[in-house]
C-alpha cells in the first residue's frame, strides 16, 4: 500500500504542477509539452484506480493523436503569446464563473448530495473482480449504454463533417495527380511507333 | 513484529532484485541486437549491391558495431547556440527510453515476459504512438529549417499510419479475443482465419516501415532532400540515442508482427516434432525474418514522394483496413467462430425462431385475434367491411 500511496502522490503532484505550467509557461510549445506530461500522469492515476483500459486509451488518443496535432499547430503558427495575453484580464469574470460551477459540482459529488431518488439508479456499478477491464466495458457499452454511445459517435461525426466543410476549399490552378487515370493509361494510348526511312529525318 | 517486517522487506527486495536483473537482461539483449542489426544491415545490403560490407574490424568485421559505438561515445556533443537546450537534450533521451520500455510486455517464450499486462497490445500501441514526440521535439528544438521540416514530416506520417495499424490490430483482436500478448499468440487460428488475416499482414508490414521511418518511407530523414531531417543538428551520443531508438523500434515492430501474425514462440505451421527447439529460438528467427524484410526493402525500393505517402496511408490503407475489420467481424459472426464464445447464439436462427414463435401464437389464438380485429373494424368502419379488413391486418 505504501508504494501505491507513493505512486499516487507522485502522479498527482506532477499532474498538478504540469497543469499549472500549461497556463503559466511563456513558450506555447512548452505549454503543449506540459499538457502531454499532464495527460500521461492522469493515465498513471487511472492505472492506480485499476482502470488500465481507460489509461491506455487516454495515452493513445490524447497523447498519441490530439496533443500531437496541438503541437503541430502551435509549432506552425508563429504566435506571440505575450501580445495575446494583453486583453486577457477581461475574461477573468467569465473564468471565475466557470471555475465556480466546476468547484460546486465537485463539492456536490464529494458531499454525496442527492438531488433526486432516481439519480441513485444511474450511478455506475463497480465491475465484478473476475472480469477484465476491457471486457467489463464491452459488456455494458453496446447493451445498456448503446444510445449515449451512438449519440456520442454521431456528435463526433458531425464535428468531423463540420471541420472538413469549414476548412476544405478548392484552389484553382493546381494540377492534381490523378492516380486512376495514370494507371489506366496504356502504351497504345500515348506511344506511337513510327517507321522512319533512312536519310529522311523525323 | 520485527521479524515480520524483515520478512516482508526480504521478499520485496527479492522481487525487486529479480525484476531489475530481468530488465537488465532484456535491455542488454535489445541493445546487442541493435548493434548486430546494424552489422546485418550493412552485410546484407552489401551482398545485395555486390559489395562486401564491413570487413576490417575483427573476423568478418564482426567487431565493427562495437567500434562504431565506442567512436560515437568518445565524440563531442555539439549543441547549437540557438537551440532550446532542455528540449534539445530531452528529445533523444525520450525517444530512446520509449523504445526500450515497450519491451516489458513482449513475451519471448511461454511465460518469459516482464509484465504480463492484460492490455499488453494497447500498451505497445500507446508507447509507440508517443515515439513521435521525440522526433517532433528534436525538430523544433534544433531551431533549424531542415530539422523542423523533418519533424513536421515525421509527425504527420506517424499519425497517418497509426490509424490503419490500429485497425489491423483490431482485426487480429477479433480473432484472438484478448488484449494480452501471450493469449494472442496462444489463441487458436484455423487455416481459413489465417488466410483471412493474410492481407492484413501485408498492410501491417508496409505500415511498420512507415511507422519507424524506414525506407521507402524515410522522408523525415530524407538525406537527399532535407539533409538529415530532425537529426541534422545532433552529434555524438545524442545522435547515437536516436540511432539506437530507431533500430530498437524496428526490432520491436518486428517482434510485434511475429506475435500478431506469425505465431510468436510457437514452432512454424504447428509442426510438433520440432518443438524440442526452445520457443525463444523460433521467436528470434521469426523476428529476424521480418527484420530481413526491412533491410531488403531498404536495398530495393526508392523513396516515396511525400504526397504519395499520405495518399497511401489515408486513401488506400485506411479504407481497406476499415473494410477488412467489417469483413473479419462479419465472417467470424456468421461462422459462429468468435473467440470466447461471447455470442453463443446464431443471429439468423434467433430471428427465424422469433418469427416462428409469433406465427405460432397467432395460429393458436386465431379465433381470438380475428374477434378482436373484427371489433376494431366494427368500431372504425362499421360491420360490413370487417372481413376484408380483418384479413389484411392478420397478414401484417
Amino acid at each position: 500500500m505504501i508504494i501505491q500511496a507513493f505512486a499516487f502522490y507522485l502522479f498527482a503532484g506532477i499532474l498538478l504542477v504540469s497543469a499549472l505550467m500549461v497556463i503559466t509557461a511563456r513558450n506555447p510549445v512548452h505549454s503543449v509539452l506540459f499538457l502531454v506530461l499532464g495527460f500521461f500522469n492522469a493515465a498513471g492515476l487511472f492505472i492506480l484506480l485499476g482502470a488500465e483500459f481507460i489509461a491506455m486509451i487516454l495515452v493513445i488518443v490524447y497523447v498519441g493523436a490530439v496533443a500531437v496535432l496541438f503541437l503541430f499547430v502551435v509549432m506552425m503558427l508563429d504566435i506571440n503569446f505575450t501580445d495575446l495575453r494583453k486583453g486577457g484580464m477581461q475574461y477573468i469574470p467569465f473564468g471565475i464563473i466557470i471555475g465556480g460551477i466546476l468547484l460546486f459540482e465537485l463539492i456536490a459529488i464529494y458531499s454525496y448530495w442527492i438531488f433526486a431518488d432516481s439519480a441513485l439508479q444511474n450511478i455506475a456499478l463497480p465491475i465484478a473482480s473476475d472480469v477484465q477491464n476491457s471486457e467489463a466495458l464491452g459488456l455494458v457499452l453496446y447493451t445498456d449504454y448503446v444510445l449515449p454511445f451512438q449519440i456520442a459517435g454521431l456528435i463526433l461525426f458531425v464535428a468531423m463533417v463540420g471541420a472538413i466543410v469549414l476548412t476544405h476549399r478548392t484552389r484553382p490552378g493546381i494540377r492534381k495527380q490523378n492516380i486512376a487515370s495514370q494507371h489506366s493509361r496504356k502504351p497504345s494510348d500515348v506511344l506511337e511507333v513510327k517507321k522512319v526511312t533512312s536519310r529522311t529525318g523525323a | 513484529m520485527e521479524f515480520v517486517i524483515d520478512f516482508i522487506l526480504w521478499g520485496w527486495s527479492f522481487w525487486l532484485v529479480r525484476t531489475v536483473v530481468f530488465t537488465l537482461i532484456v535491455v542488454v539483449g535489445v541493445l546487442l541486437s541493435v548493434a548486430y542489426m546494424t552489422y546485418a544491415e550493412r552485410k546484407i545490403m552489401g551482398a545485395m549491391q555486390r559489395r562486401q560490407g564491413p570487413m576490417t574490424v575483427g573476423p568478418f568485421g564482426l567487431l565493427q558495431p562495437i567500434a562504431d559505438g565506442i567512436k560515437l561515445f568518445s565524440k563531442e556533443t555539439i549543441i547549437p547556440s540557438q537551440a532550446h537546450r532542455v528540449v534539445f537534450l530531452l528529445a533523444p533521451m525520450m525517444l530512446f527510453a520509449l523504445s526500450l520500455i515497450a519491451w516489458v510486455v513482449i513475451p519471448f517464450d511461454q511465460g518469459w515476459v516482464l509484465a504480463n499486462l492484460n492490455v499488453g497490445i494497447l500498451y505497445i500501441f500507446a508507447i509507440s504512438s508517443m515515439g513521435v514526440y521525440g522526433v517532433v521535439m528534436a525538430g523544433w528544438a534544433s531551431n533549424s529549417r531542415y530539422a523542423f521540416l523533418g519533424g513536421m514530416r515525421a509527425a504527420s506520417q506517424m499519425i497517418s499510419y497509426e490509424v490503419s495499424m490500429g485497425l489491423i490490430i483490431v482485426c487480429v483482436l477479433l480473432v484472438t479475443g484478448s488484449l494480452n500478448l501471450q493469449e494472442i499468440v496462444l489463441a487458436e487460428r484455423p487455416i481459413w482465419v489465417q488466410i483471412l488475416l493474410f492481407p492484413m499482414l501485408i498492410v501491417f508490414l508496409v505500415s511498420i516501415l512507415a511507422e519507424t521511418n524506414r525506407t521507402p518511407f524515410d522522408l523525415p530523414e530524407g538525406e537527399s532532400e532535407i539533409t538529415g531531417g530532425f537529426m541534422v543538428e545532433y552529434s555524438a551520443m545524442t545522435y547515437a540515442l536516436f540511432f539506437l531508438g530507431e533500430y530498437a523500434n524496428m526490432i520491436l515492430m518486428s517482434a510485434l508482427t511475429t506475435i500478431l501474425f506469425l505465431g510468436g514462440w510457437l514452432p512454424p505451421f504447428g509442426i510438433d516434432p520440432i518443438s524440442f527447439i526452445p520457443g525463444i529460438v523460433w521467436f528470434a528467427l521469426k523476428t529476424a525474418s521480418v527484420l530481413f524484410f526491412y533491410i531488403w526493402s531498404r536495398a530495393t525500393l526508392p523513396r516515396y514522394r511525400y504526397d504519395q505517402l499520405m495518399r497511401l496511408g489515408w486513401k488506400v490503407f485506411l479504407p481497406f483496413t476499415l473494410f477488412w475489420v467489417v469483413l473479419v467481424a462479419g465472417t467470424l459472426m456468421s461462422f459462429n467462430a468468435l473467440p470466447n464464445q461471447a455470442v453463443e447464439v446464431n443471429p439468423v436462427q434467433e430471428v427465424v425462431e422469433a418469427v416462428e414463435k409469433t406465427i405460432r401464437i397467432i395460429e393458436e389464438n386465431v379465433e381470438e385475434v380475428i374477434e378482436q380485429i373484427e371489433n376494431i373494424g366494427d368500431q372504425k368502419y362499421g360491420p360490413e367491411e370487417n372481413e376484408s379488413n380483418g384479413n389484411a391486418e392478420e397478414q401484417q
